[in-house]
Order: structure tokens, then sequence, then C-alpha cells
């Protein structure tokens, strides 16, 4: 798949908290079989940009399209089956299930334009979840987790992975593990992936393309690794 | 020795009853943290349709069978017709609307059924046996009661760990926004969790029943026993409720028994204060850090 196919469109996205407004009127492409990251500080409106496309926040205005498809006003239990995934903030592991049950529930809801994805498959891909397969999920680690949701958005089979801080509270090692398998993703299944980060080194390394929120709105577009080369932008925006 | 065999067992079967009840509390609690006081009124509406049922001449089985099918339906209108609506931002809103179904449904069923007391047959003897020279206290219907129960409890437990709608039904329960983002139609499972709740419930309502009377507030002190129990298990473990509920059946049987008929109702309120002073997360408290 080329990465010129458009994935997700976005348009004039406007989203408001009563008379706060998270996002004002914001537009951009997200292109298909890549990694674009969503950068920007607390409360750029990062994780409302992600809620609003998979239907947990309704726009005040603005339209989204997802393959040629409006996405504004289809419920969240709906996004599944259309190919999207999910992955919220703060890991989303059901604690209370086990964590082949919430691998298992991932797949129920799956998108059946793709292949099933086994749960050995999963494991091989996440392997210290290989062991721990009984063991409830809230005994887990920060990583297993964020292990544990990624690969139960597999077991959906998405086209469009949307991971929400999936570094948040993790040492830099199982980051970079975590990172290396998303990149692996996009590039043996050609899934694009929408990924939303405050660690904005580790996202530009990862990612083809950036968009930078600041208080709602689009500050900086372009691919990631201008981003990354532009030493006023990042401390402007991304502080490093 | 005879006495205490005998208070043993009144316990036992009345545990399961008072264990069936909680269970259908705990498993409106698990999934939407509401109590439903109105439980013991929709059980006591369905054993009514049964006493109809069979008043018109068909088998006490037929009457069974419609009491637990009017359970489900009841149950799912009520989460649909009347829940759903009620504004979530406090849950003590809810919990007071499932006071006033008590009341409404309670004035209902006086009026429709009347306000006297009714016999309701029993499907199975209800003579005791012996053996040797000890009188046993266990009679057909009461095995029949365990047995039900248990069926009861062993399909419920089927269904939440091997099926996919169980998988579902939990996840609905534990995290709905996870739920939804992962596909599942979380209101649906919510009105399966009060349509399943109110067949549980009404099992309990049709067992007390039998070879016994109904009036339209039969089942009201059983809510208080089923409340107990469930709080004694914890509210949140459906285990917990089953424990609690024989513990509740087996100690109130003993102070019936030993201290006297007038003191169960005082003494299932006393275990209500002991449990919430001392473990006021249930005696199997397990997962408790949910709430941060």
């Amino acid at each position: 798949m080329t990465t010129d196919t458009i994935q997700i469109g976005i348009t004039d996205l406007t989203v408001q908290y009563g008379l706060v407004t998270a996002l004002d009127s914001v537009s951009m492409t997200i292109r298909a079989g890549a990694t674009t990251a969503i950068l920007g500080a607390n409360g750029a409106g990062k994780t409302t940009l992600l809620r609003t496309i998979s239907g947990l926040i309704r726009p005040k205005a603005g339209s989204i399209t997802f393959g040629g498809e409006e996405l504004v006003g289809v419920s969240p239990d709906r996004m599944s089956r259309k190919g999207l995934a999910h992955v919220p903030e703060g890991r989303g592991v059901i604690a209370e299930l086990t964590v082949e049950e919430n691998l298992r529930l991932g797949a129920l809801g799956r998108n059946r334009a793709h292949d099933a994805v086994t749960l050995d498959q999963v494991y091989d891909i996440f392997v210290p979840l290989a062991g721990r397969r009984t063991s409830s999920a809230h005994t887990l680690s920060g990583g297993e987790r964020q292990m544990l949701v990624i690969g139960r958005a597999l077991m959906a089979t998405p086209s469009v992975l949307l991971l929400d801080e999936p570094s948040l509270g993790l040492a830099p090692k199982i980051v970079a593990q975590i990172f290396e398998i998303i990149a692996t993703l996009v590039d043996a299944q050609s899934m694009t992936v929408v990924l939303v980060e405050q660690n904005a080194r580790s996202a530009l390394s990862i990612a083809e393309h950036a968009v930078v929120l600041d208080l709602g709105k689009v500050a900086v577009e372009g691919p990631a690794t201008v981003l990354a080369q532009d030493p006023a932008l990042r401390h402007a925006y991304l502080g490093f | 020795m005879q006495q205490l065999l005998t208070i043993l067992l009144n316990g036992v079967t009345s545990g399961m009853i008072y264990a069936a009840f909680a269970l259908a509390l705990v498993l409106i609690w698990r999934s939407t943290r509401i109590v439903n006081f109105a439980q013991a009124p929709m059980a006591m509406l369905t054993t009514y349709i049964a006493l109809v049922v069979i008043d018109a001449g068909y088998s006490y089985w037929i009457g069974f069978a419609a009491a637990l099918v009017s359970g489900l339906i009841l149950g799912a209108l009520v989460e649909r017709l009347v829940i759903r609506f009620v504004d979530s931002s406090s849950h003590i809103n809810a919990v007071i609307l499932t006071l006033g179904l008590f009341i409404v449904i309670h004035a209902l069923a006086a009026i429709i059924f009347g306000n006297q007391f009714r016999s309701f047959p029993a499907p199975f003897g209800l003579t005791g046996r012996t053996i040797g020279d000890m009188n046993i206290a266990l009679t057909g219907y009461d095995i029949f009661k365990v047995v039900a129960v248990l069926i009861v409890f062993g399909l419920l437990v089927l269904l939440f760990r091997f099926t996919d709608l169980g998988l579902k039904m939990r996840a609905s329960a534990f995290e709905q926004e996870v739920a939804k983002l992962l596909g599942v139609r979380v209101s649906r499972m919510l009105t399966l969790g009060w349509a399943l709740a109110a067949v549980v419930g009404s099992l309990a309502g049709l067992l007390i029943a039998g070879g016994s009377l109904v009036h339209p507030g039969y089942m009201d002190s059983i809510v208080v026993f089923g409340f107990v129990a469930a709080v004694l298990g914890g509210l949140d473990s459906p285990g917990g409720a089953v424990v609690g509920g024989l513990l509740m059946g087996i100690g109130l049987s003993f102070v019936s028994g030993y201290l006297g008929q007038d003191l169960v109702a005082l003494a299932a309120l006393i275990i209500l204060i002991v449990v919430l002073l001392l473990r006021p997360s249930g005696l199997f408290a397990g997962t408790a850090a949910r709430r941060v």
C-alpha cells in the first residue's frame, strides 16, 4: 500500500466541553499504512481527538471520514467492526478478567475484512504474556498491561490502530520495546497507526508523519524527520 | 441432636434461597452499582403470575416456567423503560427509584391479585422422613429447592465463564467504555443482566412460596435477608453471595431454633451492622483496588 492513500480525513473538527473548546476547527489527514504521531503538551486536545474519532465524544462541528465513510454520529461500539481499534489512555485492561479473556474479548467485535489473528500469534509477538495466560490482568506489570491492550487490539484485526500514550509511566527500555513492536506491525501488516504521545522523541523516531496540537489547534504538521530536526519547533512545542 | 440436625437442614434450604436472592442483587450491583430493592416485589409479581397459571388448571411446572419467563421480561422492561432514564450522575437516584418501584409493584399486585393470603402449591412432598428413630426434616420439596438453586448457579457459571456472551457481560460490568471500544453493545448487556437477575429473583420467589402462602408482601423480609447475604459476600462477588446466603440461612435458623422466631429479623440487622463495621467490603473482598 502506498503512503499517499488517505485513511482518515478530518475536516474542521470542533469539540467543546461546556464553554471550553478542546478542539478548534482541526483538519488533518491520516495516511494509510503509516504511523502518524499526534504530539503536544497536556491539554492540547490529543486524547480528545482520538476519543472523537472513535465516537466516544460527539463533535460540535466538522467531519471525520474513514475510507470515504462518515464516522461522526456512528456509535463507538461499531468502530471495531469497521476496522478502527482504539487503545485508550491509562492501559484499559479489564483487570478482573484474565489475560486470555481480555484477548478473546478483543476478537469478538473484530473487523471481518481481515483474517483472524490467533491467540498464539499474539503470544508470539508479546512473549511475556504467554506465561501469564490464566493470570488475572490486575497482576500484570505496567509494560505487560500495555502489551496486553495492544495485543487485544490486534485480535480485532484493525486497519487503523489508535494508540493513546502507550509510553505513559513505562521504563524507557519497555517503551523502546513497545515502539519497536508497533513499527514492526506497521511494516509487516501495512497497518495505519495514529500515535498520541507526550514522549515526542520516541514517537518521532517511529512515525513518518507528525501533527503538533497546541491548545486545540494544529500548530505544525509535516514529515517526522523534518519536525525532529527543527530546533525552534522542538523547543516551542515538544520540550526536547 | 435431633434439633441441631433439623436446624441445620432448615438453615441450608432457606440459605440456598437467600443465596439465590443475594445473587440476583449482586448481578445488578456488579454491572450498574444499583441495589435493586424492587427485586422482592418483582419476584412476588412473577410468583402471582405462576399462581394464576396454576389456578387456571395448568400444571405446577407450566406455572413455574411462566414465572421465570415473565421474570426475564419484567427485568428487561424495568431496565429499558425505567432505570435507563434515571439521571446517572448519582447512584442514589436509581436506588431511590427502585424503592419507588417497590411500592408501585406492591400496590399494583394488591389491586390486581387482592390483598389476602393465598396458598401456593408445592410440586413435591412436604413431609420429612424417619431414619431409625431420627426424624430428618428434609422434605422432597426441600431437596428440590436446593437442586433448583444449584442448577441455576451452575448455568450462570457456565454462561459467565465459558461463553462469549458471558465474557461480554462481564466486560460490560467492569469497564463499560473499554467494552464499547471493543465492539460490545454495552446497553444490551445491561438489559440482559437485569433480565437474568430477575429470573434468579423469580426463582427465589417461587421456591419460598411453594407449600406456603403468598401475599403482596410475602417477599419483603427476603429482600432484607438477601441484601445482608450479598453484603456479607461483598456485593461484588457472585460466589460470595452464595456463601453469604448459606451463612445467613444457617445463622438465622440457629437464632430461630434456639433463641426464638421473633429475633430473626433483628439478628439479620445485627449481622449487617457487624459486617459493615468489621469487613465493610465483605468477607471475600478481593479486588477492592478498583475504585481509585
